[in-house]
């Protein structure tokens, strides 16, 4: 990169927020998909809107592609850099600058960690709602770059949900605020495109998030089955009873295993564990879990417990949060999916998922957000072996093929990022990611922000939709389609 | 906006009878006229795919179209610049797939709203939502206009419960977003794009919904007092561990309610109600009316001339709101009615003279910005609309939003000015 571009960064940033060297820039080279690698050519620490617009404004006068960044735990690649681009961290502007209890809006800035909002109003009886499994590090403006959800967006919603109102620096560097504090502002709904775009609409400063109040009682029961197909006809069941559980989550034998051997959380080893946690009113709650309890023994439950207190409760779902993670006991790498399938088509899906991995002879451990169907198939495999690493993506692609025939979706959580992109073609007819392209070439038609994400092919904005017509730089023969 | 002037004088319509079915096409009367603007012709297509074909051929005949659903919030948004083809989707109207068991739903956008929840209730389920004129609304005409109701606090809005669409563009695409699982974050969230976009960006042909159970038992209770101290515990209800499905105060001079709904099972229900009393404290409340949960839509009855706005404010200001609008009302010598839900979004009900309400509609829309909320005029006579905005000021993201729409309607083919700063 050029010295006097480097110099116009530091300007801004100051030397302290600017990284260069190649040793330091590796920490930034992947985000927690780590098959992906791209080494930036530089990393911004922004501490202020002013210094993101101002770095931003650097970025599209000089064509400078850019890739934001929060804590860099997501699981699809969005974080990754661009080789001719730099990477702006949000990880300094990390202030919750407002809390407002009687209307529940808290402000903050994109580096404030998840947990952290929550720690901040729990003292008041109040929580952050959108959970994912890496909340102690995760930060809100990758969350809100991924729409992140977790165990309990079953009942409490995504974070598209509780975001209200976002500051945000477009592409080229102005300043715009999408919503606010109030709900059904006038206009295009904004925040509700925003939030999962990706990082490719812009880079968002600050956060009007909504909080919700704790509920007076949560108690999780934990079920154990012979199979995840017993296990999946209770979850129906639940819901046929029309009840509608903070969370239902789902883990097989090899999961289990495996959080075991991390955690300890003493789960039974089963063939298909269950863990259901209703919330709400003490009297409600009650009720409901004696009936939950006779559903999961109608469908075979030989062994159900209610955790009695915080720390029962807490273990259990220690168990579970780590599951990813504990999985790395059992092989030396894995593929994480984030497939999503009618709850219906459970055990459909699963037995095509253990024949699809006896074919190529990979183990997959699953662990499912039951509730709202989303799979988590970790497929298991040793890069030390030649051509395993080969094995398990295409194991792992056919596990989404799965989940698109089933009519589902490549990603509940984690995002398309650059893991899943080409997928996006399989999911989606060419109308239809043409017409979300509309979206990008409004926000970003230069597509500077975090390009080449999400889509399988960037659109070259200067086109007029719908007709093809060669653009400009196809005959000068700059560019091209494939 | 960018637009081929409207060539009326050459206009084939009997192409457009080929495209969709001469018997789905006619004249328009004076009935289907937007504030007084009269198209020329009503296509009704059988399909998606007609009114995609129908919407391609308005386009290139450079005409100017507004959809159409049920039909009853067609004065909503400021005036069109112009309408030719008035589209209906009246005969879109099927309930396509209930995956009961996956509660979930596609439907068709002309689909009536009360017609899609009666076929839902046959499985114990519902649309958690209760629109405006629910027996005449259409889902692309609620998701059109963004119309939730009150039980948006527990369940969330529309843009919280659609989970996929399908869109007509004006270039005839039909294009899909989102999908029937619950939980999708592939792709850009075009269903939330289209939810109260008014028709401007697109034709809304098919929506997928999550859905809830029916409550098993419900119970409402009703509080009467002056409207601050009604605020006050709302508030108190709010940062309360209750889980109700509907909190709203209702105001008019001299009188205000606060109405609180559970649902659940009869003995969460009747815990509730004991915590609500001793949060109530000496205020005691009666058994809610049973229209108390229709007052979003009584308050669009009454004396003409009126004008009924939607508000939005932060929950701890709706006393603050009510003293506004008597004041305002004082001065100008006009009826008001308030019904606000506690997720903050209302309606506001003036009676009286045209220019009186035309004045006090300005000074909402500067008092209410200087509270950081919004107000949007709804219904009222044309008059009342003249020489303003009725969406109020426009926020900084106002040349993003016009970007956003040329991308989609380049031509401006779509309900010509009757968004956003005359999107």
């Amino acid at each position: 990169m050029e010295a006097r571009i480097l110099n116009e960064f530091r300007a801004i940033v100051g030397a302290f927020g600017l990284i260069t060297e190649p040793e330091q820039l590796s920490t930034y080279e992947c985000d927690g998909l780590t098959m992906f690698r791209v080494l930036p050519l530089a990393v911004v620490l922004p501490t202020s809107t002013e210094q993101v617009q101002a770095v931003v404004r650097v970025c599209h006068r000089e064509k400078i592609p850019f890739v934001a960044r929060g804590s860099g735990t997501g699981l699809s690649g969005g974080a990754l850099p661009v080789a001719n681009g730099i990477v702006i961290s949000l990880a300094r502007m990390n202030r919750i600058l407002e809390v407002d209890l009687p209307n529940q809006r808290v402000v903050v800035e994109p580096g404030v960690i998840n947990l952290n909002v929550t720690a901040r109003v729990a003292p008041d009886g109040y929580f952050y709602a959108p959970d994912p499994s890496s909340q102690l590090v995760c930060s809100i403006g990758g969350n809100v770059a991924e729409n992140s959800g977790g165990a309990h967006c079953l009942k409490y919603g995504f974070t598209t949900t509780h975001v209200l109102g976002l500051e945000v620096v477009l592409p080229d560097g102005a300043l715009v605020h999408l919503g606010g504090r109030t709900v059904d502002r006038p206009g295009y709904d904004l925040p509700g495109v925003f939030v999962g775009s990706e990082g490719t609409l812009g880079i968002a400063t600050k956060v009007i998030l909504r909080i919700v109040k704790k509920p007076e009682v949560i108690q999780v029961l934990l079920a154990a089955f012979n199979s995840t197909n017993e296990a999946g006809a209770a979850v129906s069941g639940i819901i046929a009873a029309g009840m509608l559980p903070a969370a239902i989550e789902m883990m097989d034998n090899l999961a289990i295993q495996a959080a075991e051997a991390a955690v300890q959380a003493n789960y039974p080893n089963c063939g298909g564990l269950l863990l259901v946690e209703l919330d709400g009113p003490a009297a409600e709650v009650e009720t409901l879990m004696e009936e939950v309890g006779e559903v999961c023994t109608k469908c075979g439950a030989w062994e159900i417990r209610v955790a009695q207190s915080d720390a029962d409760r807490a273990r259990i779902w220690t168990g579970r949060k780590a599951a990813f993670a504990a999985v790395g006991r059992l092989a030396p790498a894995y593929i994480v999916q984030d497939g999503v399938i009618p709850r219906t088509a459970l055990p459909h899906v699963m037995s095509e998922i253990e024949r699809l991995s006896s074919e190529v002879g990979l183990r997959v451990a699953n662990v499912f957000h039951a509730g709202d169907g989303n799979l988590h198939p970790l497929v298991l495999y040793d890069s030390a072996v030649p051509g395993q690493d080969k094995l398990a993506e295409k194991l792992a692609g056919d596990i989404l093929r799965l989940c698109i025939k089933a009519g589902g979706s490549i990603t509940g959580e984690h995002g398309v990022g650059e893991e899943k992109k080409m997928f996006m073609a399989e999911m989606y007819a060419e109308p239809d990611l043409e017409t979300m392209q509309l979206v990008r070439c409004a926000f970003d038609p230069e597509n500077l922000s975090n390009p080449d994400k999400v889509f399988p092919r960037p659109r070259l904005c200067g086109e007029k939709p719908g007709v093809y017509e060669p653009h400009p730089l196809e005959v000068a023969g700059v560019a091209q389609r494939f | 906006m960018p637009g081929a002037p409207g060539v009326m004088t050459q206009v084939s319509w009997p192409e457009l009878a080929e495209i969709v079915g001469k018997e789905h096409l006619g004249a328009a009367t004076a009935a289907d006229a937007i504030d007084g603007v009269e198209a020329q012709m009503v296509a009704e297509p059988g399909t998606a795919e007609d009114l995609a074909r129908a919407l391609r051929w308005a386009h290139a005949a450079g005409l100017k179209v507004s959809p159409r659903g049920g039909g009853t919030k067609l004065g909503w948004g400021n005036p069109p610049a112009a309408c030719d083809l008035v589209l209906s989707t009246a005969l879109l109207n099927r309930v396509l797939e209930h995956a009961w068991a996956d509660m979930t739903v596609i439907v068709e956008a002309g689909c009536r709203v009360a017609d899609l929840q009666k076929t839902l209730a046959e499985h114990g389920q519902r649309l958690a939502l209760d629109p405006l004129w629910p027996e005449r609304a259409t889902i692309g005409g609620i998701l059109s206009t963004n119309d939730s109701g009150t039980l948006r606090v527990r369940y969330g809005s529309l843009r919280d419960l659609i989970i996929g669409i399908t869109v007509a563009l004006p270039d005839g695409t039909l294009a899909k977003s989102g999908g029937k699982v619950v939980k999708n974050v592939a792709g850009y969230d075009l269903a939330k794009l289209f939810t109260g976009a008014l028709g401007t960006l697109g034709v809304i042909v098919q929506a997928i919904f999550r859905l809830h159970p029916l409550p098993r038992e419900s119970r409402s209770l009703s509080f009467s007092g002056a409207p601050e101290a009604l605020n006050q515990l709302l508030l108190a209800i709010q940062s309360s561990k209750l889980t109700f499905t509907g909190l709203q105060l209702r105001a008019e001079p001299g009188s205000g309610r606060l109405d609180v709904r559970f649902d659940g099972t009869a003995a969460g229900i009747e815990a509730q109600v004991n915590q609500i009393l001793q949060i109530a404290g000496s205020s005691v409340p009666s058994d809610a009316p049973a229209n108390a949960w229709t007052a979003h839509q009584a308050i669009w009855e009454g004396a003409a001339p009126a004008l009924v706005a939607k508000f939005s404010v932060l929950p701890a200001q709706f006393a603050a709101v009510c003293a506004l609008v008597e004041r305002a009302a004082a001065a100008q010598s006009l009826a008001w009615k308030i019904v606000v839900q506690s997720v903050g979004a209302g309606y506001v009900r003036l009676e009286g003279a045209e220019p009186a309400l035309h004045t006090v509609l300005v000074t909402l829309h500067d008092e209410l910005a200087r509270m950081g909320g919004t107000v949007v005029a709804l219904g009222c006579p044309l008059a009342v609309k003249r020489g303003l905005d009725v969406w109020g000021p426009p926020s900084d993201a106002q040349p993003l939003m016009v970007r956003v729409k040329q991308r989609f309607d380049p031509d401006g083919n779509l309900n010509p000015g009757r968004f956003i700063g005359g999107i």
